[in-house]
């Protein structure tokens, strides 16, 4: 056992011409960091032709405490990158949690009980894997330069653009960005260099984190547990992944010793009463404490941050990797319609707002499941455990019961949506990313609504509507035209259901998936101008 | 015939147990017990049903 996993897959560094320059090369976009969130953001960028330089100061991955759970709308994302499928191939889908009192079993939920989505709600895997997907990914294309043991030791803001300073195994060299993407985690160097102030709260609360393999025929399901009699006056998690490896968290509270904790002995101890009966071997144990804290802007300039260097929560809920690569996604669409001259300068600015807003709700509940799971003070305690006490008898307390509220999607209060001037109903919202529907293509086979919008403005439109002003629904300035009816057939009407769909309706929807206009007719003024709009222009 | 609602009633549930954890913070046991006896004075006068505080008073020392 060893508290640092051995590196599962190794990149050779490899010298680039641009180490040879005599004047410093010029980049359009270089991103430094290739962990999931800088890997995302890259792969986007590549698929929508700007040519982009990522950075990365190792040449491994595979170690270090990592994210296992990965969001149905990261899934979207990844899906559209590439690897979606592939993923859930590789993972363990899940969707049932209990959450225990003691040893007793207080409630269970179900994540996903809406069928037609194509990506579950959930799954579990290792994010070495799930970056051994992308690193892949990323090989495949030729606009992606992706460059091992290159370090950035230095950062020198300009208007236009900002100068690099990159160390590698033959010394450094320098290279110019048009714009820089700070992808390198929690303790980044670019904020570093930039002196940014990184403010925010944290807690003193310790937790023991156990990879450990164990062959166990154990139901598929996430299982918390307030103060089981096996680890006693503490919260402990369980939580599978592939391979027969089990995730296993356990609360140590404040005044642990993270050395003494991690002692061989000490671990097999605690673990021995979680897991009584069964064999296991501990693959990596890790402690930890956390943050709750954010950048107060994430665009500085030239350089913009995503992902854990602009934002970190607690691991509760799942909100860590998955709103980074949901950062990645939301900068990618933007950065590549500036750099094409196609949106305005201030698409950028609305990186920060939207993103932003998704960071401080991610922070919000992330402190609320804290404040429950590891209260402050006895006055604090004494509360819990009244709502736990309470929780079998009366749903109230029930509902107040918080083992993490598991990350949803930002709902965008967005200068870039066309406030609605139609009533709709259904569960789309404006500046929400569209709900999936099972639909069928014209020729005939099943698909989604989701993996039918590839990265582009899009219009859906649903057909046999009146139009206004005798506007033909067709193609509107290069934005791609999707004919529900037509091009994808609703046949079991989740489509209407989920858009509130009447003949007529149409859709106007970002590159990112999220819906930005709608209307009762097509009007092809209307999306021209409600285009725009989301583009800044 | 029970008359206590014990279904939940609040639209955001993690809200109000934030509302009443940040009425707590830096209190002491004693002070926080006491914050709590007059939020239980006060929240009986806004119900006003004896029989609601009977019955929230048995589920109280049953829970």
């Amino acid at each position: 056992m060893s508290n640092v996993r051995k590196s599962i897959y190794h990149y050779d560094y490899r010298r680039s011409p641009d180490q040879d320059a005599a004047v410093a090369a010029r980049r359009p976009v270089v991103v430094v960091g290739a962990g999931p969130v800088g890997l995302a953001a890259a792969i986007d960028l590549a698929q929508r032709a700007v040519p982009v330089v990522l950075i990365d100061d190792a040449d491994r991955i595979g170690e270090g405490s990592r994210g296992i759970c990965w969001s149905k709308r990261t899934l979207e994302i990844l899906d559209r990158l590439g690897v979606g499928e592939r993923l859930v191939a590789q993972g363990v889908t899940w969707k049932l949690g209990k959450v225990f009192v003691g040893d007793d079993l207080l409630y269970a939920f179900d994540l996903l009980p809406e069928e037609g989505h194509k990506m579950p709600a959930f799954i579990n895997l290792q994010q070495f894997y799930l970056e051994k997907a992308l690193v892949d990914r990323a090989l495949e294309l030729n606009n992606l330069d992706l460059r091992w043991r290159n370090k950035l030791v230095g950062v020198e803001q300009r208007n236009d653009g900002a100068r690099l300073t990159i160390d590698t195994p033959d010394g450094p060299y320098r290279l110019d960005a048009d714009w820089l993407i700070a992808a390198d985690g929690a303790r980044s160097t670019a904020r570093r260099l930039l002196g940014l102030d990184f403010a925010g709260v944290t807690f003193e609360d310790k937790f023991l984190i156990a990879d450990v393999h164990m062959a166990a025929d154990l139901p598929t399901e996430r299982r918390f547990w307030f103060a089981p009699t096996f680890h006693a006056g503490q919260s402990a998690l369980m939580h599978r992944q592939p391979d027969d490896i089990w995730r296993v968290d356990l609360q140590l509270g404040p005044d642990a010793d993270p050395i003494a904790e991690q002692a061989p002995e000490r671990v097999r101890a605690r673990l021995d009463k979680v897991l009584k009966g069964h064999d296991y071997e501990p693959e990596w144990v890790s402690v930890y404490t956390f943050n709750c804290r954010r950048l107060d802007r994430f665009v500085h300039g030239r350089t913009i941050f995503i992902g854990d260097a602009a934002h970190q929560v607690s691991p509760f809920g799942a909100r860590g990797a998955n709103s980074g690569i949901q950062d990645a996604e939301n900068l990618a669409w933007k950065l590549a319609a500036v750099l094409k001259g196609e949106g305005g300068s201030a698409l950028i600015d609305s990186y920060d707002t939207e993103r932003i807003e998704a960071a401080d709700e991610n922070i919000g509940h992330s402190t609320r499941s804290t404040d429950f799971m590891s209260p402050y003070t006895a006055a604090e305690r004494r509360l819990r455990d009244a709502v736990l006490s309470l929780a079998p008898q009366a749903e109230f307390a029930r509902r107040m019961v918080n083992s993490g509220r598991l990350s949803l999607p930002a709902v965008y209060d967005t200068p870039l949506s066309t406030p609605d001037t139609s009533p709709f109903a259904g569960s789309a919202k404006l500046g929400a990313p569209l709900p999936d529907a099972p639909l069928r293509r014209a020729d005939g086979g099943p698909t989604h609504l989701l993996e039918s919008l590839r990265g582009e403005f899009a219009v859906i439109h649903v057909k046999n509507g009146e139009a206004a002003d005798g506007a033909k629904p067709e193609a509107v300035d290069g934005m791609a035209l999707i004919a529900i009816g037509d091009d994808l057939i609703d046949d079991e009407g989740k489509f209407t259901q989920r858009f509130d769909a009447t003949p007529g309706s149409t859709y106007l929807v970002r590159p990112d998936q999220h819906l930005c206009a709608r209307w009762r007719t097509f009007d092809t003024a209307a999306l021209t101008r409600a285009r725009d709009r989301a583009l800044q222009r | 015939m029970a008359k206590l609602i014990t279904a939940s009633q609040f639209a955001d549930p993690d809200a109000a147990y934030r509302a009443l954890v940040e009425a707590r913070r830096s209190l002491s046991e004693v002070d926080a017990a006491e914050l709590d006896t007059k939020l239980v004075l006060i929240l009986a006068n806004h119900i006003g049903d004896i029989d609601v505080l009977r019955e929230a008073i048995a589920l109280a020392k049953g829970g």
